[in-house]
């Protein structure tokens, strides 16, 4: 096969591994901190941390993470493993709304592609991407429940009905 | 235990009514396909491999998680059962980049048996993109290539529960799903220890050692270099697995007579600087006893536990043995006191260490591991497994070698230097040897059952001449952090403990021959290798470090006493405390 990804390491000799040991960043998460003592100890507390946490600050950074992964003593991949599966929970900091087109089967088929092609060009930003301005992150979600209303478009937590091309930058204008 | 009757296949058998599908199965004689299940860890029942008809049950159950009820029936190879796992086994191909023929794991890895065995002809599914290496280099001891991962998760399940670091997991998700660090970190920004056990429970060739085999070949064909090779104490009793001998076997001589067919200018034995630790860390623990300082002693054999402690536990950083491991000592003696023995120039001395153990690649590479500054103490360190391709390479029947001595300069050691090779074996071998000097008797006592087998936890309590010397031996991470938990509580208190990264110590070590986990489920391979090691130290003469010739000549004619300065300067090492998030700026 053609390119092979090669990904290496540091120099070999072992001084170069070895690092001052980082400062913990508890203090710059007072509030996250509270969080953690009101959960800790309950089974599958990580995801309702995680959710608070995430509410509080706008997204997981790493060091967030790595604040959580040592108060639960919890490996930091753990961690890092549950942030990546929820496509809800995001490591860089999001717009102030965060547009979701749906592209479940109903509104795929209604011209939900559409939109997002359409966006892709009028925001100028690619899916997952939040715009230079900070105004708006753009995302795609797996069927948002209202495949009667297709295409859908939901904004925040508002669902936008029959949404076509044309009426999406009106929409968009009132935010 | 109550015990409940099932029919496998037609075939009646009793098993435990706590036994699962899969083991009622082997009870039976009938192995079931598994890639995610191990033994010693709550299945997860990922794969779907192992899924099997039985009665009761709506559809196709998990072998390996679903429990046996009176009077099952199971049938493992309906119609349903075989297609639901070859449609399954065609999908993790269609994800698998297929390169047998120049993989590490060609004729040894499961994914191409149960592709032979399922009768796959053709991989009907994939994409191109998936066909494409994946390599993260960044550790000097391992290579991983993901684009032969079929996420089975044993790497992730060994590194987090066995060895209590889970520096790899899942990331994202459906066909994004790979086993990485946090945040795709390489791993040299993690605080792996380089044990290896990810590599031993790896199905395919997706985590693999770094091959210095070639370096070793390079060595020999250089007429300017005396190239000498040192075998760990485990490997002898490994070794064998790799050319089809039963688990177990002690291969010490056909090892020995191999070695000197490839051409090594010296055929020696580390279990010689295993008894030289003795001394040395013998030493260090009476003078610790003497004083009270940093109590318990540490034994540092273990480069995955030195890092460990450094990463995680850097609070006992001065309770470790300041000793050099045996292969580092051995590199040392053979270019100082060996070079000058021989009249030989220590920097065309090429020193080779055969070892049961990923991390001692790693080791060889860390600081203040020069007895003459500035030079390596060891060349290149090679795992069992690299020996033995070695030996395939250079046309050698091996079963049918005859045995052979190691050379006697360096070739003459004790059962307390072999018994190094299981959990337990340093802590036995220091015992002889301690017990001997504080009493100024030669004892008789050479057997120390209390620190033997292979539990993950062994305690025990001596009498030397009137002092309780208070023991702890650990093996296998997890273990280890229990144990030094409850030393820094306060809740146990010792004066000598040993930890070894693996669990079982070196004969279970990162280097060694891998077994498939269908037979690590049933096998229990630990014992029966420590079993070889502690029947060959039953049969020996000298079975104390103190008692070998060779080491008495060493330091009559070159160390002067165990301990001394020119001991310090050529067998000891330092430490340094490392961050648990290498690399992470704040």
């Amino acid at each position: 096969m053609s390119q092979t990804q090669v990904r290496s390491g540091r120099s070999a000799r072992d001084s170069s591994l070895a690092y001052a040991d980082n400062v913990r960043p508890a203090a710059r998460y007072p509030e996250v901190a509270e969080v953690i003592d009101r959960y800790r100890g309950h089974e599958g507390c990580l995801i309702q941390i995680l959710h608070a946490a995430q509410g509080i600050y706008g997204c997981l950074p790493l060091d967030l993470q790595m604040f959580i992964a040592e108060s639960l003593d919890l490996p930091l991949s753990e961690v890092a493993g549950v942030v990546s599966f929820y496509s809800f929970f995001s490591v860089n900091p999001r717009g102030q709304h965060t547009i979701r087109v749906c592209l479940g089967t109903a509104c795929y088929v209604r011209g939900g592609k559409k939109i997002v092609d359409h966006l892709r060009e009028s925001l100028g930003i690619d899916v997952g991407e939040t715009t230079e301005d900070g105004k708006f992150t753009f995302e795609i979600a797996r069927c948002i429940g209202a495949c009667g209303l297709a295409p859908a478009v939901m904004i925040d937590d508002t669902v936008y009905k029959q949404v076509s091309a044309a009426k999406i930058d009106a929409i968009l204008a009132k935010y | 235990m109550s015990t409940v009757k099932v029919k496998v296949n037609g075939m009646e058998v009793e098993c435990s009514a706590n036994d699962t599908v899969l083991e009622a199965a082997r009870l039976a004689g009938v192995d079931i396909p598994t890639l995610c299940y191990m033994r010693d860890i709550a299945p997860i029942g990922a794969c779907r491999m192992c899924v099997t008809e039985v009665s009761g049950a709506r559809g196709l159950v998990a072998a390996c998680a679903y429990p046996v009820e009176d009077g099952m029936e199971i049938n493992t190879n309906s119609q349903k059962a075989y297609n639901a796992r070859k449609r399954t086994l065609e999908l993790i191909l269609s994800q698998h980049r297929r390169d047998c023929l120049t993989c590490d794991r060609n004729m040894n890895c499961e994914l191409q048996k149960l592709s032979k065995d399922y009768n796959i002809k053709e991989v009907r599914l994939g994409h191109p993109e998936d066909m494409v290496p994946q390599i993260e280099d960044s550790m000097i001891h391992l290579i991983r290539d993901n684009s032969k991962c079929v996420l089975c998760r044993r790497c992730v399940n060994i590194c987090k529960e066995t060895q209590s670091i889970g520096v790899i997991g899942p990331n994202d998700r459906g066909f994004a799903t790979q086993i990485s660090c946090a945040f795709d970190r390489n791993l040299d920004e993690t605080a792996c220890v380089s044990c290896g056990q990810c590599i031993t429970v790896c199905p395919t060739g997706a985590l693999t050692e770094r091959d210095c085999t070639d370096k070793v070949w390079n060595a020999l064909a250089d007429k300017t270099k005396h190239v000498v090779v040192g075998t760990a104490p485990s490997v002898r009793v490994t070794l064998g697995e790799c050319f089809g001998m039963p688990i177990g076997t002690n291969v010490q001589g056909k090892m020995v007579a191999a070695l000197r067919r490839m051409g090594f200018d010296g055929v020696f034995d580390v279990d010689v600087t295993a008894d030289l630790t003795i001394m040395e860390e013998g030493t260090e623990f009476l003078g610790r006893l003497n004083s009270g300082e940093n109590l318990p002693l540490i034994t540092s054999c273990s480069p995955g536990w030195v890092k460990f402690c450094e990463h995680y536990y850097p609070e006992f950083i001065p309770n470790l043995s300041s000793c050099k491991s045996p292969q580092q000592m051995f590199g040392a003696m053979m270019k100082t006191y060996y070079a000058e023995k021989m009249g030989l120039n220590p920097e065309d001395i090429f020193v080779v260490g055969i070892m049961p153990c990923t991390a001692k690649k790693y080791e060889r590479y860390r600081d203040y591991q020069d007895a003459v500054p500035g030079i390596p103490d060891v060349d290149a360190s090679i795992t069992t497994r690299e020996l033995a391709r070695m030996i395939d390479t250079s046309g050698i029947s091996f079963v049918d070698l005859p045995d052979e001595d190691f050379d006697p300069s360096f070739g003459i050691s004790s059962g307390a230097g072999l018994i190094f090779g299981a959990t337990g074996g340093v802590m036995e071998a220091a015992l002889r040897t301690v017990a001997d000097i504080v009493t100024g008797e030669d004892l008789d006592t050479l057997d120390y059952h209390e620190v033997r087998g292979t539990e993950g936890i062994k305690e025990a309590q001596y009498d030397l001449n009137g002092r309780q010397i208070r023991v702890a031996v650990a093996s296998g991470l997890a273990n280890a952090r229990a144990l030094l938990e409850r030393v820094k509580s306060g809740e146990a208190s010792y004066d000598m403990i040993e930890i070894m990264a693996c669990p079982g110590g070196c004969i279970n070590g990162g280097g060694q021959p891998i077994q498939p986990q269908s037979v690590r489920n049933f096998v229990d391979l630990r014992t029966l290798r420590a079993k070889a090691i502690y029947s060959a130290d039953k049969s020996m003469k000298m079975r104390k470090s103190h008692e070998s010739p060779v080491i008495k000549e060493i330091y009559d004619a070159y160390l002067g006493n165990p301990g001394s300065e020119k001991a310090h300067k050529l067998l000891h090492t330092k430490y340094q405390a490392r961050s648990k998030y290498p690399g992470v700026a704040e």
